[in-house]
């Protein structure tokens, strides 16, 4: 039976290594001048698309009202606890407003149910993706830093229609 | 008076390529990071200083600072003597190495190398041999599995390309017909390389060197994805940063060697049909020893970033079946050569 020829054995040139070694320095040579992918981040900022999970945040309307019903959804539905409502009553026809809404963005896991299982499109996750604080209570966000002007989450409002 | 100049002569270069030596160590410790970066399309090192310079002394700094750990089951003494052989070693080579011409200064002839002895050849195989033990010692003494298996493997790759490298330069011996480093320089004279004149046994030189060195495709000793760090893994602190000096400086003795052996040392051919004044020849042929040596450390960090590692029963199978036979036909090819134009 004549002997199979593997795959893995190699040709007399390749076998010479230096031809092979020459291939490999030429290719890294040519890397060394191609453009660069770094981004150096403090002075350029990473410009996130509408896609991103940045940070949830609710939906502030033009009149400077939230958009949140306070029905407790999200709350439900968070598999890392992280989100604690406290409805409160009005007298208007929306009737229901979060009095209390916290995040704690210690547990938060930035999966975005919340944001899907919302009905009236209050929360959203924006692309905010710098979080930083010293101590565990500064990482409780409140309502005074959830609440986020509409015309900024623009974007992430748009995609999430088109997905719908 | 004589022997007190002699004397002071000598320890000012002692001191000045002490401090050349760890200078250019540092930087290139910072080129390694750079090189590496450029060849993956990144930046590389940039914050330190303007473009990241002042990075190699922020390193050192840290190492400085880091806690020096012993493990228990070491074997303390040769554990601390270990980094210190292999400094020691690392440092002892650059005696021999010719960086220039001799010039007369002050009425006194001055060869540009620290100590013109005969048989500096010898000097520097005898010492480069003595680096396999910090290795070994280190594998050894650190009481670990993966220090072990790699202070073995290193002093086994040590003596299959120690072999070679011999060979080779045995060729060089040939033909200039001394063990004097100074004595190989002149020998190269004009373009009479023994680069140009030996191919085969410079090619097998320069991998020998690699493997002397512990550089990539063949740093065994420490490969990090089987050995964790190889026998520097329970290493730290100052004493980590002896073995990172030393292989460092290592890489650059090993690229003088070249230089001096194969390229033509300090010589920049035909300069003297110039007819420059002999203190503006001697800077431009000192000068043409660093270009020299920065082209072949930029080779070295080079194929660091270009070649994968081997596997250890192929770097057996390079070192014993292909790089001894032909470091053997490369003496015969420069006897029978030396033959021909002597």
């Amino acid at each position: 039976m004549a002997e199979k020829k593997r795959l893995k054995d190699l040709t007399l040139w390749e076998k010479m290594y230096v031809p092979e070694v020459v291939k490999g320095l030429k290719s890294t040579m040519k890397q060394m001048f191609q453009p660069r992918f770094t981004m150096e981040y403090p002075e350029v900022k990473f410009e996130p698309v509408g896609s991103y999970r940045g940070r949830p945040v609710l939906v502030m309307e033009a009149g400077g009202e939230e958009r949140c019903v306070a029905c407790g959804l999200c709350s439900r539905v968070c598999p890392a606890l992280a989100i604690e409502v406290q409805a409160g009553e009005t007298d208007r026809e929306k009737e229901r407003y979060p009095e209390k809404f916290e995040i704690n963005m210690l547990r938060c896991i930035f999966c975005g149910l919340c944001e899907e299982v919302c009905p009236e499109e209050a929360i959203v996750m924006s692309k905010d993706y710098e979080l930083t604080f010293s101590n565990r209570e500064d990482a409780i966000y409140g309502k005074d830093k959830l609440l986020k002007p509409i015309t900024e989450l623009q974007d992430r409002i748009d995609f999430l229609r088109s997905n719908k | 008076m004589e022997m007190w100049f002699a004397f002071v002569v000598a320890l000012l270069k002692v001191i000045i390529i002490a401090h050349v030596v760890l200078i250019t160590v540092s930087y290139l410790v910072y080129f390694e990071r750079k090189i590496s970066a450029w060849a993956q399309n990144r930046i590389g090192p940039n914050r330190v200083g303007p473009a990241g310079l002042l990075q190699p002394f922020a390193d050192v700094l840290k190492l400085l600072l880091k806690e020096d750990i012993v493990p228990t089951n070491a074997n303390k003494k040769i554990h601390t003597l270990a980094p210190i052989l292999a400094l020691f070693v690392a440092m002892g080579t650059f005696a021999v190495i010719p960086i220039g011409p001799s010039i007369t200064l002050f009425g006194i002839v001055n060869p540009f190398v620290v100590a013109d002895v005969n048989i500096g050849i010898l000097y520097v195989l005898a010492l480069t041999s003595i680096g396999v033990y910090a290795i070994t010692f280190a594998g050894w003494s650190s009481g670990s599995k993966y220090s072990l298996i790699g202070g073995v493997r290193s002093s086994a790759q040590m003596i299959s390309y120690e072999i070679s490298m011999g060979f080779s330069i045995a060729g060089v011996l040939l033909f200039a017909g001394s063990l004097s480093p100074q004595m190989i320089v002149e020998s190269q004279s004009g373009l009479m390389w023994n680069a140009l004149l030996q191919p085969i046994g410079f090619i097998t030189f320069v991998v020998a060197a690699f493997a002397e060195t512990n550089r990539l495709p063949f740093d065994l000793p420490e490969a990090e994805p089987e050995l964790v760090g190889g026998f520097h893994t329970e290493y730290s602190s100052m004493k980590f940063a002896g073995f990172f000096l030393a292989e460092y400086a290592n890489m650059i003795i090993a690229s003088s060697l070249i230089v001096t052996l194969y390229l033509g040392g300090w010589q920049v051919p035909f300069l003297e049909k110039l007819g420059l004044s002999e203190g503006v020849n001697a800077a431009i042929q000192v000068g043409s020893f660093f270009v020299k040596m920065g082209v072949l450390l930029f080779f070295f960090i080079w194929v660091r970033w270009s070649l994968p590692r081997f596997r250890y029963d192929q770097l057996m199978d390079l070192g014993w079946k292909v790089m001894f036979p032909l470091s053997l036909l490369n003496v015969v090819w420069a006897a029978v050569l030396a033959m021909w134009i002597k």
